[in-house]
């Protein structure tokens, strides 16, 4: 379980990115941090691993605090993708970069072989084992980032703005891969602004603006709020636009399956 | 008048085993507003770095065919040149900012060209304005937000006064309210300026009411070209890896319900299906 405690973070240029966070997530929750740039998402995110450490308040993982422990040893349990994944690689192939953690972590170097061959598989990179990561695409770059976090197996998964520069269809591995791990028991823990994908994927939402939590619900409860995403500089799903529009229908602000919506709105015709 | 051609065009790029475009045939007319889709690694960023010059000049590779921006062949005119014509603006605007105030950044390129220097501070006022964002002016690079810094850096590019604007994934790093900012600033370019859009994107929704051309690309191939309302209602572009707006799932599958394909058009937009709705509703 991971809970927040009155956090405010205090960057060393003055600008407060974290004003007052009070959050629990249980074990095995899929959660979405929205909110436009700057909201904070990323720097939460960064309390969970240990990397930002609260200037005040506290942060505990299963209930040991932040501040009473490191990186590396957090690290065990929390998992995070960055947004830019180049960032994380260094070593010169792409199949030694997936070793690198799990060596790091002192795996038995059998397990280790084992779980690079699964990850160089699960993610289709298989046949750039022995390429250097950076001659990746960016979405290839987006899917090794993210299994080397799979290969050590991390209690809890963050992924920050995962659908950045991926296609429908990477998208659509990306929630089948989301929800798989989340099969296993993992906690997921996605900033992103993509309505879109969120909506599809459909979790718990956390709407942050300015640093503070401004919303806490289901999907459907903050993303057919259109007067609070509005405010928070985002634009609702298209679905939920279209309903919010066809009142003279009847229709009410909702968020369904594009067919689902086509079959009501004939009904409503006729 | 056709402004942008390629003909035959392949390109591959040194060290790669693969052909990156194939057989590109393309004719661009002055004003077109294009959308250049595909999944990642299809050949869209490939097929625009042809049309600045970065293709074969910067890029090794083998190249087959020519391209031709404004009538110059690219193989002989510098990057430099080029850019006059066809200006480039990269998904990460942070790789093409560099300077200590905005208007620094946006005067550079014309510095480099040696423009005397009143003309450069007319471009450079133009580009600011007609971008909105002619408070930034003084301000560093690196305190603007992601959305502010590519209206930057496509000052920078206007201020060549180009007559084509090449950009390549422009919003990817934006929020969605940034994102349609921007795409409002894209769509005046065109149809105020006149100057044709070439634009490389995922998410369609935004740009497709605005866009005159729709091209798809798949494995360095064009697959499909035309007009983007008949391209998305005889194809299923899904397997391409182009996203579908929503809007246009339930148009069509309000078709299959009511059973009557011809009163329904093709809604781009929320606004078009609602409008097709209510119609219907009072007719």
């Amino acid at each position: 379980m991971i809970v927040f405690e009155n956090v405010e973070y205090v960057y060393p240029n003055g600008f407060k990115a974290l004003n007052g966070i009070n959050l629990e997530i249980e074990s095995g929750e899929i959660i979405a941090l929205m909110g436009e740039n700057g909201a904070g998402k990323t720097t939460l995110l960064k309390h969970l691993n240990g990397l930002l450490k609260p200037t005040s308040g506290r942060v505990l993982i299963d209930g040991v605090d932040t501040r009473n422990s490191t990186v590396a040893s957090l690290s065990r349990k929390v998992g995070i993708v960055f947004q830019n994944a180049e960032d994380m690689f260094f070593s010169p192939t792409i199949s030694e970069e997936l070793a690198f953690a799990l060596n790091n972590f002192n795996f038995p170097e059998e397990v280790v072989k084992k779980r690079v061959e699964w990850a160089l598989k699960f993610m289709e990179l298989e046949e750039y084992r022995d390429k250097s990561p950076f001659l990746l695409s960016g979405g290839e770059k987006k899917r090794l980032a993210l299994a080397i976090i799979l290969a050590w197996s991390p209690d809890i998964i963050a992924l920050d703005e995962p659908t950045v520069g991926q296609d429908i269809l990477q998208k659509e591995k990306m929630i089948q891969i989301i929800k798989q791990a989340n099969q296993q028991g993992k906690t997921i823990i996605i900033s992103s602004h993509d309505v879109e994908f969120i909506a599809d994927l459909n979790p718990r939402i956390i709407l942050m603006s300015r640093g503070r939590i401004v919303k806490d619900g289901s999907a459907e409860e903050v993303l057919t709020d259109i007067q609070l995403l509005h405010e928070c500089r985002l634009i609702p799903p298209q679905i939920v636009s279209l309903t919010s529009r066809l009142d003279f229908l009847g229709f009410k602000p909702k968020l369904a399956r594009p067919e689902e919506v086509a079959v009501e709105i004939a009904r409503r015709l006729r | 008048m056709t402004i942008l051609e390629t003909s035959n065009l392949w390109f591959k790029y040194s060290g790669g085993s693969e052909w990156a475009l194939r057989e590109v045939n393309l004719e661009v007319s002055e004003g077109e507003f294009i959308i250049l889709a595909g999944r990642s690694g299809c050949g869209k960023s490939t097929l625009l770095r042809c049309f600045n010059g970065l293709i074969p000049h910067f890029y090794d590779g083998e190249m087959i065919g020519y391209v031709k921006v404004c009538g110059l062949d690219t193989r002989e005119h510098p990057p430099y040149v080029l850019s006059q014509y066809a200006g480039m603006v990269f998904q990460n605007p942070d790789n093409q900012l560099f300077a200590l105030t905005v208007e620094a950044d946006v005067a550079f390129a014309l510095e480099n060209l040696s423009i005397p220097r009143d003309e450069i501070r007319e471009r450079v006022d133009w580009a600011l304005k007609i971008m909105g964002i002619e408070e930034l002016r003084d301000k560093s690079p690196l305190e603007l937000s992601g959305g502010q810094k590519q209206k930057v850096a496509i000052a920078s590019i206007l201020a060549l006064r180009p007559k084509i604007l090449l950009l390549d994934e422009p919003t990817s790093s934006l929020d969605p309210y940034s994102a349609k900012q921007l795409i409002d600033t894209i769509v005046e370019l065109n149809q105020k300026y006149r100057i044709t859009i070439l634009i490389a994107e995922h998410r369609l929704d935004m740009l497709l009411p605005y866009a005159s051309r729709l091209i798809i690309i798949d494995n360095g191939r064009i697959v499909l070209d035309g007009n983007p309302r008949e391209i998305l209602e005889k194809n299923d572009v899904v397997s391409y890896g182009v996203s579908t707006p929503r809007v246009v799932k339930v148009a069509t599958q309000l078709k299959k319900v009511l059973g009557d394909s011809s009163n329904l058009g093709t809604p781009l937009s929320v606004e078009e299906l609602v409008e097709i709705v209510r119609r219907r509703r009072y007719q």
